[in-house]
């Protein structure tokens, strides 16, 4: 009886997930879709223009995207020089050394940090000194923004990174160590094409969560409606425009707010496939 | 072990008090709970008013600060005794809606917080400000700003503006003036609760702008004046209508309402022409619907409703206003809106007597 009760529970729990998922798309696809149908999808997605005039309202999602993903694909670049030997030092050359455990856990303790506090310390400590290094006037901007994502995500890329590294055969590398190659050829040689598809999916994973950051790059990206024409300059993300606006908006303002939200539904939904199935052939190989 | 005696004594002693302040209604009529929500602009002045109320009354009062369009729509749902906005309704809302009076309840300004070394006292135009915020002057030593300010050092640095990322009604006073005093910024960028302003950067909310100034120099941004002088920034003299400089004070914003008023106090007080008013003023509203009875609601409710809005307008709660940073109505829109609290109804027999 009681195992027919766990069976029917464990039934529900599993279901109520992609229902969940499903309502959430479908919440999503009505509520944007007074948007698409005033603009045109493409319309929608390739228009610069942000335009709250009433009466003349334009609405156009291209600045946010183009900012969203400079953000991101700056982070990502910031980031693999720091993730990458992390992972090198807790996965291959200190695998199982006390040093490694503690160097593996303070950089996981990264990702626990809540986002606001990545916020303050970009706005207290980052901002002033990209204003005292002359780099931008403003000090708010997409390098500003992405030099703090790219702190943010730096756990997300090691840890995964070094899990797949230290699934690297030691036979093969015992081989190539008995064949006189040097430890860095064998990372080189061996570790990197054996886990790169790992390696690679674990940074997929962390774009994934640049992406859809929000308190970090409102406070940092400048907020304003406009494609950056730099890195340096100003501009605004898919998550903060979102946040910024959705308070006091209403109507065709709201329904193109949402819209934004599907995209970057959308976009996040896709990379986090791509990242899962590079994954799987990891595994495989 | 002692000192756990005595913070158990201290909470005792506040619970007891604040449960006390629930029951004295005098034994007029059951006490009510009133619910409204809106502007979060008048915050501060209506959590001391309606506390201070709760206890002169015993109706509970709970005010939701959802932002002023949040609260119009709640009022429309009809979910809610009142709303607040820092805005007064379009001819064109109005008509979708059940007849609503407006009643100013405090007043307030935008100011423009700088960030500029060795600079105490800073004169500034509408005109200027519009150039400024349209990226037309660029440069603190531009020609024009050094013209009104001979005393000044200003630098010859980038002026960096800042603005609201979200949708405030801060932004709609400010952008409210710059149209009025601009025609190139009227037909350009015009008014609302955001903007699109062509240079500078943005961040949320007052404490984000105020934030962003004070760390950047050379910035220059407009803060909601409860905010400002609240956190004591630095600010910029505004030119008004009579051609006089004025600083954002309690006085100078309270005679920006001194000039002529419509009956139904729907009017932006911005760039006001009366003498000694801070030019970019605003008033702050709470939004009743005529006919009282809707959703249900009792005819003590409603009783209660106005009894509060007449309270807020009374001389105990006007003379709060300074002390919460915002400034108080003048008399004349006082009396106008006791006048058209009057004319509210429960089954067509008008509430107040």
């Amino acid at each position: 009886m009681s195992d027919k009760l766990f069976r029917i529970f464990l039934f529900i729990a599993a279901c109520l997930i992609p229902i969940i998922c499903g309502g959430i798309i479908y919440a999503l696809v009505t509520d944007a879709y007074e948007s698409f149908e005033h603009f045109g999808f493409l319309n929608f997605i390739f228009s610069s223009e942000w335009d709250y005039t009433e009466g003349n309202e334009q609405y156009g999602a291209l600045p946010f995207i183009v900012g969203t993903m400079m953000t991101t694909f700056l982070a990502l670049l910031f980031c693999i020089p720091f993730s990458l030997p992390v992972a090198l030092f807790v996965g291959e050359y200190f695998k199982g050394t006390p040093v490694a455990a503690i160097l593996s856990t303070v950089t996981d303790l990264l990702a626990g940090i809540p986002s606001i506090i990545y916020g303050l310390w970009g706005f207290f400590t980052l901002r002033p000194i990209i204003m005292a290094l002359d780099i931008s006037p403003e000090g708010s901007s997409i390098l500003t923004a992405s030099m703090v994502l790219s702190i943010m995500i730096i756990p997300y890329a090691a840890s995964l990174s070094a899990e797949f590294i230290k699934m690297v055969p030691a036979d093969l590398k015992e081989g190539a160590y008995s064949l006189g190659a040097t430890r860095f050829e064998v990372i080189r040689k061996i570790v990197f094409p054996v886990a790169g598809s790992g390696i690679f999916s674990s940074y997929i994973l962390a774009i994934g969560r640049a992406l859809g950051e929000t308190m970090t790059v409102t406070m940092l990206i400048g907020n304003t409606n406009q494609i950056p024409d730099g890195i340096t300059a100003t501009g605004n993300s898919m998550a903060s425009i979102i946040a910024n606006q959705f308070g006091e908006a209403d109507g065709l303002k709201l329904s193109s707010l949402i819209a934004i939200g599907l995209i970057l539904f959308l976009i996040t939904a896709v990379i986090n496939m791509i990242g899962k199935i590079m994954i799987k052939r990891a595994r495989i190989s | 072990m002692k000192k756990i005696n005595q913070f158990l004594t201290v909470m005792f002693v506040a619970v007891a008090t604040l449960m006390s302040c629930g029951g004295n209604n005098n034994g007029k009529r059951e006490a009510q709970s009133l619910s409204g929500a809106g502007a979060t602009f008048p915050l501060p002045f209506y959590n001391a008013v309606f506390e201070q109320y709760s206890s002169v009354s015993g109706d509970e009062v709970a005010y939701g600060g959802i932002g002023s369009g949040g609260g119009v729509r709640n009022l429309k749902d009809k979910i809610v005794d009142f709303a607040g906005s820092d805005a007064f309704l379009s001819d064109k809302e109005m008509s979708t809606m059940d007849s609503v009076i407006h009643i100013p309840t405090c007043m307030g300004a935008v100011v423009l917080a700088y960030n500029l070394d060795n600079v105490s006292n800073l004169n500034l135009t509408g005109e200027l400000i519009a150039d400024i915020y349209s990226g037309e002057i660029t440069m603190w030593n531009d020609k024009r700003i050094v013209e009104i300010n001979p005393d000044a050092k200003l630098p010859s640095e980038k002026i960096v503006p800042v603005f609201r990322s979200d949708g405030s009604g801060t932004t709609f006073v400010f952008t409210d003036y710059l149209t009025k005093v601009s025609e190139k910024w009227a037909s350009k960028y015009g008014c609302g609760k955001s903007v699109n302003f062509p240079v500078g950067q943005a961040a949320k909310g007052n404490p984000g702008v105020a934030g962003v100034i004070n760390q950047t120099k050379n910035s220059i941004g407009y803060v909601g004046s409860e905010y400002a002088f609240a956190q004591k920034i630095a600010y910029a003299n505004i030119q008004n209508a009579c051609g006089e400089f004025v600083v954002p004070t309690s006085e100078s914003i309270s005679a920006a309402a001194s000039g002529e008023i419509p009956a139904d106090t729907r009017t932006s007080i911005t760039n006001s022409n009366a003498k000694g008013a801070y030019p970019i003023s605003t008033f702050t509203w709470i939004l009743l619907y005529k006919n009282q009875n809707y959703s249900d609601r009792t005819k003590e409710q409603a009783t209660a409703t106005l009894e509060l809005v007449k309270y807020i307008l009374s001389d105990k709660a006007q003379k709060m206003t300074s002390a919460v940073h915002y400034a108080p109505l003048p008399a004349k829109a006082i009396e106008l809106s006791l006048k058209n609290l009057k004319t509210i109804t429960y089954d067509n027999e008008p509430v107040l007597k």
